[in-house]
């Protein structure tokens, strides 16, 4: 399974073995670990809840697996995302990419972050010393999407 | 026809309610007609649907544009941008 939603934490290290076990063709593992700050907008955050749409997010996860697929040539991807309650230092999402070679593996590990943050239904609602506020989508990542030209077959 | 609809993140808490099955007419057959619609009750419908809001909307767990149809028993998704990773 590429795509995983779980509330539970996850070891990198161990996902990562575990994708390229048995494969002496890899000679790139790229990865990326999103992780709960304490802080946000200036103000302290104590506590995270992440909440997902079941069912379409496994789907527009696996939509990004494909695209990026489609475009560089890699091998494998795995994607981890956490939901439920979160702490600051917690572990949130997890992207690894295997390849032959790095550029592709790290452009499409980035690709995948930046179509995810954009396109996948998660939502966090942070708990403030003034109370729980819902985060804010950023225009820096909708810009950091659009950097990717987007797939010439759909319109989306 | 009947369609389910469902309200996530910040539009449940602002509407109240995560879902509901409602009967709808042909002329609400779009998102926008559908969003319309939702509107037309007023209060918090008016406000957290209004125009010009980040307002998403998925049909059938896909993303949708407000021409994209909606059928008898569709499942439409309304929510805010997101905000994962």
């Amino acid at each position: 399974m590429p795509v995983r939603i779980q509330t539970t934490d996850f070891d990198a290290g161990a996902e990562i073995a575990a994708l390229r076990r048995d494969n002496p063709k890899v000679g790139a593992v790229a990865s990326f670990i999103g992780v709960c700050r304490d802080a946000n907008d200036g103000t302290a955050v104590t506590k995270m809840t992440l909440e997902h749409y079941p069912g379409m997010t496994e789907k527009a996860l696996e939509k990004i697996v494909a695209e990026a697929k489609r475009r560089w040539d890699v091998m494998e991807v795995l994607i981890v995302h956490r939901v439920g309650e979160l702490k600051p230092a917690d572990q949130i999402v997890l992207v690894v990419v295997t390849g032959a070679h790095r550029g592709e593996a790290f452009a499409a590990c980035e690709f995948i972050m930046d179509y995810l943050k954009t396109r996948a239904p998660f939502w966090k609602k942070e708990e403030t010393p003034q109370g729980a506020r819902w985060v804010e989508a950023r225009v820096s990542d909708d810009e950091a999407a659009q950097r990717w030209e987007p797939p010439k077959s759909s319109a989306a | 026809m009947k369609v389910k609809i469902l309200y996530l993140a910040s539009l449940r808490e602002q509407l109240g309610k995560a879902g509901e099955d409602l009967e709808i007419s042909p002329s609400a057959s779009t998102v926008a007609g559908l969003r319309a619609l939702l509107m037309a009750r007023g209060g918090p419908w008016q406000s957290a649907l209004a125009q010009g809001k980040a307002l998403r909307v998925a049909v059938n767990q896909e993303m949708a544009q407000p021409t994209t149809a909606v059928k008898p028993g569709d499942e439409v998704a309304f929510f805010p941008a997101v905000t994962g990773g």
